[in-house]
């Protein structure tokens, strides 16, 4: 049986902003389990961040979470044990969580480092704030880490500032301060995507050579899902602050349900098509400061049912690891066929995939 | 699923059809229903603070147009007999207060008088805000002062409009040489303290409000060229003015006529953070001696000559020091909520 | 960073030669002096003008002149205090014009510190919305209305403190205008303060700080407060203006020997070398100040200090 470390149920967030109450996230769910990697999925807005900076507890102080629960699984004083995270104050989660069992990579590389203290002091601090290790003792295992994210010359790199590196090695900075106190979950905020395409795979196969030294659990956010095939065991798509679909790699690719995974399935370039035929979802996301009746994704979908405009589907399971929210799945759904192009595109991953397997 | 939504669903098999692609909206759905200066007007309004400094300056703009006219006194008119009188308010005076008497501090103890009960036909005369010690009527002379504040305050916006917008858009549009060499003279005469290039300037020319003006004008643009010159750095490789450029249009008319209205009301707002300023600059010089000649009054010189009868009559100076206050704290108010609602990341000048 | 200082330096003598040009440019041009003097007749003003070697060419007398004003030869007062040396007058009166404006630096800068911060940590509570409020009042209302209020509340109504200045009272008689002066500093700091904090707080760096467990005292003295303090160092050199500005009118209402209330006394008198020396003195210490933030500001912020020779001067 496999170990599960975190357990979010029914997480809800909203913002309080000057032009009204933004609904940010409506009621997630996640799991996550020891050394496996789940990925969330989904465009820009859709409360990502906002999800997993609720895990972290650094929520903007604007946001209140409404309703939830996020069971996490660690290790105190040598005893397993089971606690909710929205139950600890902001300085409960510093003390025992942030950094020490679970870490955090954000997006922008460029603006994730501390401009005025030396990459050397950032990396230590973690240690010595949680563990009051010694400076020479933390400094010795600031160079591991930086020779283990790939950093050459690493001992002359502690004495660096941020505005001295490019872009590619902050980021590998930032993970080596992420891995700083050995965490046990490490959450990854689209870690690439402010980075160059030939950088971006360098990091992301870093990530991965991480995961299989040191057997962490990662949550892994990007709204590519060429990503994902590459990274996670499971996938989370999500649609205006909620999942839509969740299941294993092969789920989402192979049998994708929801006609927002079609789509964003279609939006991903692979080697045949070619790039004027990808489609990309019509229209954008609603905006989540207004009620949000029915569907979310109802004005964008050319699948929609008449049932979507008045009531939102809930999640409805297709296999044990497998759900997807959409009434088309529902006993009462008409008959539907997947898109042409998609279902050539499933055949053609599918084969590619063999070809892997064989080769 | 729970029970509820089953029931509901049971009631609707009949929608669970396709609806056929007449549901897709490509085109973005409007989120914002009102206009842009309907939105800017409905985010100043919830600024209560900029709603206090709007009503406050309208207030105190409408007194400076008509107090001195509705007083029944001039400004410069001296009354025999009139002097150093405490105000006497109708209606008010009934509640025992403002009814004229003041307190004084003698070496023997404290006096309280009523010059009003004293003087010939005292009981039908009103100074609102008292007499000074020429028997000036303070009222009339508070809102003419305040006419050369808000006149000030004028100057301050035209100078930053005229000058500081236009030094800031040349240097920023052409760049390079012309850039760095205005940017200089820029930090040049930003490192002279206003208050050296304000008293030098009156003690060359003759003090009065032209020299005042002169005054600001020279010191009061630096902040607005600086804004004004980032908006243009920001405005200049704009598609549209490449456009504009492409298709040989003059430098002169690409700046007024494609980026300036562009970034004008922007930059308009910016520019009554320098009215404080200005308005503290004529004060200053004012206590300092070298403001508006008399008779005339502005409020900085009539805090200055009422300053002088601060222990013994102290009635005279509140007037001035509280429109004064109020006019710095209503523009400043103003300010505040103008650029909040414009742009809440901006900084102030 | 060597290079960025020479450059700072470079700007400050240019500055100050600016200036000296404007004053030389003045003192020719202002009427009263004793060589403008219609009575003289014209051998007397002959023998004047060699005596002052004012027969040289313009830029020897220019040069003279510039030195004259670095080591502090300032001429004469012809009005305020006949043939004494300007230099004598300040002598005394500098160290406390100085002490006076340091003393209300400190103290402004101290408070409104430690009100910019709490008010960005508490963003959007009643606290904030009081400091915020506080200090709008403090930044619109001129430092002598303060001053005036003080005197009259403290020195005069109720007889605290005294109203005006003996040197006697050692530091209780700064009490009162040292106050009056940081009120302006205080809500200027404050306002700004509170206005980095806030950004920073919100900053992505903070976040990755914070989620690397630290929190507290460390989160906001090694991490925030030391990225604002980048900004915030930035006000000081207005903020010296403003006080200057202030000190003028606020020496004169507590009649305090210092430099402003002579300059107010020569302005009244048309004492000119009195005022050209004051002129001189202001910009100096003006420009010193802007360099010394400058300088700070290369300290603080790495992106300057580690800046390569040649690149980001
Ligand atoms: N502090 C905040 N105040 C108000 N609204 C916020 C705040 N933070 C996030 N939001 C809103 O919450 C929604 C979800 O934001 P979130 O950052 O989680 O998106 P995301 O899925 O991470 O997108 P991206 O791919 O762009 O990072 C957005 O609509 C955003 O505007
Ligand atoms: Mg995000």
């Amino acid at each position: 049986m496999k170990e599960k470390v975190l357990e979010v149920r029914d997480l809800a967030i909203t913002f309080n902003t000057s032009a009204g109450k933004v609904k940010a996230v409506r009621g997630v769910d996640l799991d996550l389990y020891k050394g496996e990697t789940v990925a969330i999925v989904g465009e820009s807005g859709s409360g990502k961040s906002v999800t997993t900076k609720a895990i972290m507890g650094i929520l903007s102080n604007n946001g209140t979470i409404d309703s939830g629960e996020i069971h996490y699984t660690f290790e105190k004083e040598g005893e397993e044990v089971t606690e909710n995270l929205l139950n600890f104050s902001k300085k409960q989660m510093r003390k025992t969580i942030n950094g020490k069992h679970i870490a955090m990579i954000f997006q922008d590389p460029m603006t994730s480092l501390d401009p005025t203290m030396s990459i050397g002091n950032q990396i230590i601090e973690g240690m010595r704030t949680h563990y009051k290790t010694k400076k020479k003792i933390a400094q010795a295992k600031a160079i591991k880490l930086l020779e283990l994210v790939g950093i050459t010359d690493p001992k002359s790199r502690m004495k660096n500032y941020p505005h001295q590196l490019s872009g590619g090695m902050r980021q590998r900075i930032v993970i080596a301060i992420a891995l700083a106190c050995d965490p046990d979950v490490l959450i990854c905020d689209e870690p690439t995507t402010a980075l160059d395409v030939t950088i971006q795979a360098k990091i992301l196969e870093l990530i991965q050579d991480i995961q299989k030294k040191i057997g962490i659990s990662v949550i892994y956010i990007t709204h590519d899902l060429g990503v994902v095939a590459k990274v996670a065991e499971y996938v989370n798509v999500m649609y205006a602050g909620k999942i839509v679909e969740k299941g294993t790699v092969d789920d989402i690719f192979y049998e994708p349900k929801h006609p927002y995974t079609w789509g964003l399935l279609l939006a991903m370039p692979d080697l045949e098509t070619n790039t004027e035929k990808l489609v990309s979802i019509p229209g954008n996301p609603p905006n989540m400061s207004h009620d949000i009746v029915g569907d979310p994704f109802y004005p964008r979908n050319k699948y929609a049912l008449h049932i979507d405009k008045e009531i939102e589907p809930p999640l409805i399971a297709v296999s044990e690891t497998h759900s997807a929210a959409t009434w088309l799945l529902s006993e009462h759904g008409p008959e539907y066929s997947l898109p042409t192009e998609l279902q050539a595109r499933i055949t053609r991953m599918k084969e590619e995939a063999k070809h892997y397997a064989a080769g | 699923m729970d029970k509820p939504l089953n029931q509901i669903i049971q009631n609707k098999v009949a929608d669970f059809t396709f609806v056929g692609q007449k549901n897709i909206k490509v085109v973005d759905e409007v989120y914002e229903e009102d206009s842009y200066w309907k939105q800017l007007f409905k985010r100043i309004a919830k600024n209560k603070g900029s709603v206090f400094g709007f009503i406050m300056i309208t207030l105190i703009a409408f007194m400076a147009l008509l107090g001195p006219v509705i007083s029944g006194y001039d400004f410069d008119e001296q009354i025999a007999g009139h002097e150093s009188m405490a105000p006497r308010i109708p209606v008010l005076e009934n509640l025992g207060v403002f009814d004229g008497s003041e307190t004084l501090k003698t070496s023997t103890g404290e006096l309280v008088v009523n010059k009003y009960e004293t003087i010939e036909g005292g009981e039908e005369v009103y100074h609102w805000f008292g007499t000074d010690v020429l028997g000036r009527d303070l009222f009339t002379r508070t809102w003419i002062g305040t006419r050369i504040s808000l006149y000030i305050a004028l100057v301050a916006v035209i100078v930053d409009v005229f000058i500081g917008m236009s030094y800031g858009m040349i240097s920023g549009y052409y760049g390079g040489k012309v850039d760095n060499i205005m940017q200089r003279s820029v930090e040049v005469l930003n490192g002279i303290p206003n208050l050296v290039v304000v008293t030098l300037l009156i003690i060359v020319l003759k003090p009065g409000l032209m020299s005042i003006t002169l005054a600001i004008a020279i010191t009061g643009w630096i902040g607005m060229s600086r804004v004004s010159r980032a908006s243009m750095l920001k405005l200049k490789e704009s598609e549209y003015v490449l456009a504009a450029r492409t298709m040989g249009a003059k430098d002169i008319s690409i700046m007024y006529k494609d980026i300036l209205p562009n970034i004008f009301s922007q930059l308009l707002i910016m520019s009554m953070f320098s009215i404080p300023s200005a308005i503290f600059t004529e004060a200053f010089l004012a206590f300092v001696g070298i403001g508006i000649p008399v008779p005339m009054a502005s409020l900085g010189s009539l805090i200055s000559e009422n300053f002088k009868s601060l222990t013994t009559h102290f009635y005279m100076i509140v007037p001035p020091v509280l429109v004064l206050a109020l006019l710095m704290l209503s523009f400043n108010l103003l300010a505040d909520g103008l650029r909040d609602a414009l742009d809440p990341t901006m900084k102030e000048v | 960073m060597k290079k960025y200082i020479l450059k700072r330096i470079g700007m400050s003598v240019a500055t100050l030669l600016v200036i000296v040009l404007v004053l030389f440019i003045l003192m020719q041009l202002l009427p009263g002096s004793p060589f403008n003097d219609e009575r003289l007749s014209i051998e007397q003003q002959q023998v004047l003008m060699s005596k002052y070697g004012l027969d040289d060419s313009v830029p020897v007398q220019f040069f003279r002149y510039v030195k004259n004003m670095l080591t502090g030869d300032f001429g004469k007062s012809y009005t305020i205090s006949k043939n004494t040396d300007v230099s004598l007058l300040l002598q005394n009166r500098l160290p406390t014009s100085l002490l006076l404006g340091g003393l209300s630096i400190l103290l402004g800068s101290v408070a409104g510190l430690l009100l910019g911060v709490a008010a960005a940590l508490k963003h959007n509570s009643l606290l904030d919305s009081m400091a915020t409020f506080f200090s709008v009042i403090g930044v619109s209302i001129p430092s002598y209305v303060f001053a005036l209020g003080l005197s009259y509340l403290f020195g005069f109504q109720l007889s605290w403190l005294p109203m005006l200045y003996n040197a006697d009272d050692g530091l209780r008689a700064f009490a009162l205008p040292a106050v009056a002066l940081s009120m302006t500093v205080m809500a200027t700091v404050a306002r700004f303060t509170r206005t980095e904090m806030i950004e920073v707080l919100n900053s992505d760096y903070m976040q990755l700080v914070e989620s690397k467990g630290v929190s507290g005292i460390q989160l906001i003295f090694k991490h925030a407060l030391r990225n604002a303090s980048i900004s915030i160092i930035t006000i000081l050199g207005p903020l010296v203006v403003s006080l200057m500005t202030g000190s003028l009118v606020v020496e004169k209402i507590f009649s305090i020997p210092g430099i402003g209330q002579l300059m107010v006394q020569a302005i009244q008198s048309n004492d000119y070398n009195v005022i050209l020396a004051l002129a001189f003195v202001y910009s100096a210490l003006y420009i010193f100040v802007m360099l010394a933030v400058d300088i700070l500001y290369g300290v603080l912020d790495p992106r300057i200090r580690l800046a390569k020779e040649g690149a980001n001067g």
